[in-house]
């Protein structure tokens, strides 16, 4: 048998139901990986090997006694770790909630171990998902599987870095700005940012909510679709989660992309674009169109205030979401205060790191009173603007297809020292969360060093069926989101 | 010079939903620390808030009773500060778009003037904890029970003059709310609580003065108090040629004075913004109708009634209209015995006296209205004469199974109608005080009392009074 690591999750999944290999060895098998790749790579801050031994094992049963019918039963997944689990630390990689285990878990988490899945850990990220190389983590970077010098992408980016070196069959990230799509680019894995409202957020311990959503990053579409499959629907613990009926996304993935018609839009290949991406991107445009789309220019007129309204509202938001870590309640507390003020002062300098204070402070000031009108009112009215202008896009093409991030994975160390073009990154993603609109990143080839490079796939409202088979037709076609770090095919 | 005082109200009212106004938790006062909360209320990371649905219904349910426009778009918004009893760091609250405005409250002051107070808006909120501080040291220990207990704010414009409107519309809240059922409204567990923002202007100026907020004020008598107190303080300053400062003041209550919180100048900024977790509420102009009309007839309402139908005075039926509870009991009794006037005399008399003499509240009482119905006709149709009938009254307000018929007739409590015997018990009476028969005679009637007083304790105080009064008169008269 193939070695399990190679597989996606549904062929493992397959696999245990078949009998072919157990759960709990699956999960030994993804252990064993972390143990001999982690140190290069650095994805996983907390690891639940005991438990997820344990867990396995009644998994294991259940799979045989034929209780539990999800195609990933028995599946090892990693979560990032600002997705709350029960009885295991959740840090969001920072140094204020070292120590914190909640009492709960997510919605997510629970629906993964509802559907028999086995959690073995929890994943690197930039501190609290601010940052787009995870270099921000305060349990160090994490390091990208193509090339070791290089970052991971973020915030996702152990997500994104675990399942490319597969030491993860896949995982659960977080997509705020483009924290699930930018390090799937970069690692060369495939990944989805669902509809805002499709998947709740209760237990997602939030950067922004109004643009926080849970996502799946996977070796491939079907992984996607299928772990969107158990984590989607409505959550009475989130009102933001939408209460509607989710299709089947496993069932519809090959309906292909005859007749569809695709927006490329025009602003995306401009100044800023590596050549290579662009190639590669245009490259995958053309697969499309010779699977039978109807791939056209379209303009996105805003797509220069698309950064300085997602920070904006994202600081903003996060200035309030971060303030209960306060040494209070959870979390670290300094131990050198002087009255109150002092040790809110006290905690905050010592547990945040740089950027998330540099957001925090970004986020205060534009909510203050004299600011609020010139900032984040207007940037609500942008949001306004970019969804309307999506809107229309809609009405006319069913997908837009662009690339995933300007550049491939820089150096680590390059990005810290030229935050702008950090932010800058994100140009391409962030207008997905503004707008609240699904997201795919797939891999669509190498640049001249072997980096990966990922087109990402947008659709309008709810219109994860159309993503997705996109996605799955261009992978029908291709072989990137094959090719492991190493560049071994499988 | 004379000056004017300048008052507006922020009243804060704790709705008496069953759970929180964003969780499932118990709303119920006291309890041990941090015993009614779960991540949700503790401000545990990662958690969300999902409004819950009565809370709605019970604002808009005063929304409507205090005359206000409801806004059909509703939103919340967060008011950001740091305070170790606020566990999310921010209070979920309503300041763009609150979900009533534009209203109007018509009160009667203690000395019966009517007045009118507008009310600017009314918004949602969730409360804050509390910090228990240690008697042993230099330590605070957070208590969350109270995080989210659903609150409604009442703005009022600046239309108060002096403590009496204050109270009189406080007064009016009150007994409104409760007769709506939506609050418990006591002060002294802080399910009601004002802040007073109060100014001083010379008489005649249509310009306001500087005005000052005053917190923590914890009881009618200390409104009233700190009403005083700070008109005071605020005339005197500027008489002094002095300047009021914009400034949040602290009363406090055993002092008698207030201090200086905090100044305009260091004040904080909460940098409100759109709560993103909680999506817009919109309200149906059906959900609307049905609040209207299942609204109770409030107690000015029949207050109004009482006077019209009943022809109660006007002070009569304030006294029995200000509690719900007794309105129920006099509205009830007096349809069962059909003397509206009787029961009322009752209620007002001896009930109240009863009440205050074992201290037992309108919300206490353990009348059955069945049997105080039996009583007053009883009473009525001389079944039972006064002597008697207060202390069986006195047993109706102690028990809710007692039986008054039944009682009656065990302890043969009867009135006594039967002339003959009244006639000759008086003549033994008369018989055997010969001294005092020549005292009457020779003028000094007051001892007439005494005959009749022994008269009825010969026959266990339950004859016919005015049977008594008539033999007792006629044979003294004709007394040798």
């Amino acid at each position: 048998m193939e070695d399990i690591l190679n597989m996606t999750a549904l062929e493992l999944g397959s696999a245990i139901k078949r009998g072919e290999i157990s759960s709990p060895e699956a999960v030994a098998r993804v252990f064993d990986a972390i143990e001999t790749k982690d140190k290069a790579i650095n994805a996983y801050i907390t690891l639940n090997r005991d438990q997820a031994l344990e867990r396995a094992a009644v998994v294991q049963q259940k799979i045989e006694r034929d209780e539990l019918t999800s195609p990933l039963a028995g599946v090892p997944v990693a979560i990032k770790d600002n997705i709350c689990t029960k009885g295991i630390k959740t840090t969001c990689a920072s140094k204020i909630l070292g120590d914190f285990t909640p009492p709960y878990s997510a919605t997510v988490t629970q629906k993964l171990e509802t559907a028999g899945m086995v959690i073995c850990g929890k994943l690197n990220m930039d501190e609290f998902a601010m940052g787009s190389t995870n270099e921000t983590s305060y349990y160090g970077p994490v390091k990208n599987p193509f090339d070791t010098s290089r970052v991971s992408g973020g915030s996702s980016g152990g997500a994104a870095a675990a399942v490319a070196a597969r030491e993860a069959v896949c995982a659960l990230g977080s997509d705020t700005g483009g924290s699930i799509r930018q390090p799937a680019s970069y690692c060369g894995v495939t990944g989805l940012k669902p509809t805002y409202g499709a998947v709740s957020r209760y237990g997602l311990i939030a950067y922004a909510s109004s643009l926080d959503q849970i996502g799946p990053v996977a070796r491939d579409v079907a992984d996607c679709a299928a772990i969107l499959g158990i984590i989607c629907g409505h959550d009475p613990a989130d009102s933001t989660s939408l209460d509607i009926s989710h299709p089947d996304y496993t069932a519809v993935l090959d309906g292909g992309v005859r007749g569809m018609k695709i927006g490329l839009p025009r602003e995306c290949f401009e100044a800023g674009l590596d050549s290579d991406v662009a190639d590669r991107v245009r490259a995958a445009a053309d697969t499309l169109r010779g699977a039978g789309a109807v791939v056209e220019e379209v303009s996105l007129p805003l797509l220069d205030y698309v950064v300085p309204t997602y920070c904006i509202i994202a600081s903003a938001e996060a200035s309030s979401n971060l303030s209960c870590f306060d040494g209070i309640k959870y979390g670290m507390r300094s131990r050198n205060y002087d009255g109150l003020t002092d040790l809110y002062n006290a905690t905050r300098s010592e547990g945040f790191g740089d950027e998330v204070k540099k957001r925090i402070l970004l986020g205060t000031f534009v909510l203050s009173s004299g600011y609020y009108d010139a900032y984040y009112r207007r940037a609500l009215q942008v949001k306004a603007l970019i969804k309307n202008h999506f809107d229309a896009i809609f009405e006319k093409y069913d997908l837009i297809v662009c690339p995933t991030s300007p550049t491939t994975a820089p150096r680590l160390g390059e990005s810290l020292s030229d935050p702008l073009k950090m932010y800058l990154s994100d140009i391409f993603t962030a207008s997905a969360n503004i707008a609240g609109l699904p997201g795919l990143s797939v891999p669509c080839g190498f640049d001249r060093v072997g980096l990966p490079v990922g087109m990402q796939i947008i659709g309008q409202r709810l219109g994860e069926v159309k993503v997705l088979s996109a996605g799955y037709a261009y992978q029908q076609l291709t072989s990137y989101h094959k090719t492991a770090p190493g560049g071994d095919l499988r | 010079m004379t000056w004017e005082t300048v008052i507006g109200l922020e009243v804060h009212v704790e709705l008496a939903t069953k759970s929180k106004i964003f969780c499932g938790c118990s709303t119920e006062f006291g309890g041990a620390p941090n015993t009614h909360c779960c991540p949700v209320c503790a401000g545990m990371p990662g958690t969300l808030p999902v409004l819950n649905k009565k809370v709605l219904e019970y604002a808009l349910v005063a929304g409507i009773a205090l005359g206000c426009k409801i806004n059909r778009y509703n939103k919340f918004d967060r008011k950001n500060y740091f305070y170790p009893d606020l566990p999310k760091a921010y209070q979920i609250s309503q300041l763009y778009l609150p979900f009533a405005r534009d209203g109007r409250v018509e009160y009667v002051t203690r000395s019966g003037q009517k007045k009118v107070a507008r009310i600017r808006e009314i918004h949602m909120e969730e409360d804050a904890g509390k910090l228990i501080h240690s008697p042993y040291g230099d330590v605070s220990y957070p208590d969350f029970n109270r995080c989210g207990v659903p609150l409604i704010e009442i703005v009022s414009e600046p239309d108060f003059r002096d403590s009496e409107e204050v109270l009189g519309y406080l007064m009016w809240l009150k007994s409104t709310f409760e007769y709506l059922g939506i609050s418990d409204v006591r002060m002294e567990e802080g399910s009601m609580r004002a802040d007073i923002n109060l100014s001083v202007r010379p008489g005649g100026s249509d310009r306001f003065g500087v005005r000052t907020e005053m917190k923590n004020i914890n009881s009618f008598k200390a409104i009233e108090r700190a009403i005083i107190d700070e008109s005071k303080r605020q005339i005197e300053l500027l008489e002094a040629g002095g300047r009021v400062i914009q400034e949040t003041r602290k009363w406090d209550d055993n002092k008698g004075r207030s201090f200086s919180m905090r100044t305009k100048e260091n004040a904080q900024d909460y940098r409100y913004f759109p709560e993103p977790n909680i999506p817009p509420i919109l309200i149906s102009e059906e959900l609307l109708r049905t609040l209207a009309e299942r609204q109770p007839e409030l107690a000015h309402e029949k207050r109004e009634r009482y006077i019209r139908e009943y022809g109660l005075s006007d002070y009569d039926a304030g006294l029995l209209t200000e509690k719900k509870a007794l309105a129920e009991l006099f509205e009830r009794t007096a349809d069962l015995c059909s003397d509206p006037k009787e029961t009322a005399n009752w209620m007002l008399g001896d009930m109240m006296y009863l009440m205050n003499r074992d201290s037992v509240t309108a919300e206490e009482l353990n009348i059955d209205p069945a049997q105080f119905a039996d009583f007053v006709i009883a009473v009525r149709n001389g079944i039972i004469n006064r002597t008697v009938a207060k202390s069986v009254f006195e047993k109706i307000f102690a028990s809710h199974d007692f039986n008054v018929a039944k009682y009656i007739e065990e302890n043969n409590l009867r009135q006594i109608d039967d002339a003959g015997r009244i006639r000759r018990i008086a003549s033994e009476v008369i018989a055997e005080n010969p001294k005092t028969v020549a005292q009457y005679k020779s003028g000094k009637t007051k001892v007439f009392a005494f005959f009749i007083g022994q008269t009825m304790r010969r026959l266990q105080g339950k004859a016919n009074p005015s049977l008594v009064n008539e033999i007792v008169t006629e044979l003294l008269n004709h007394a040798d």
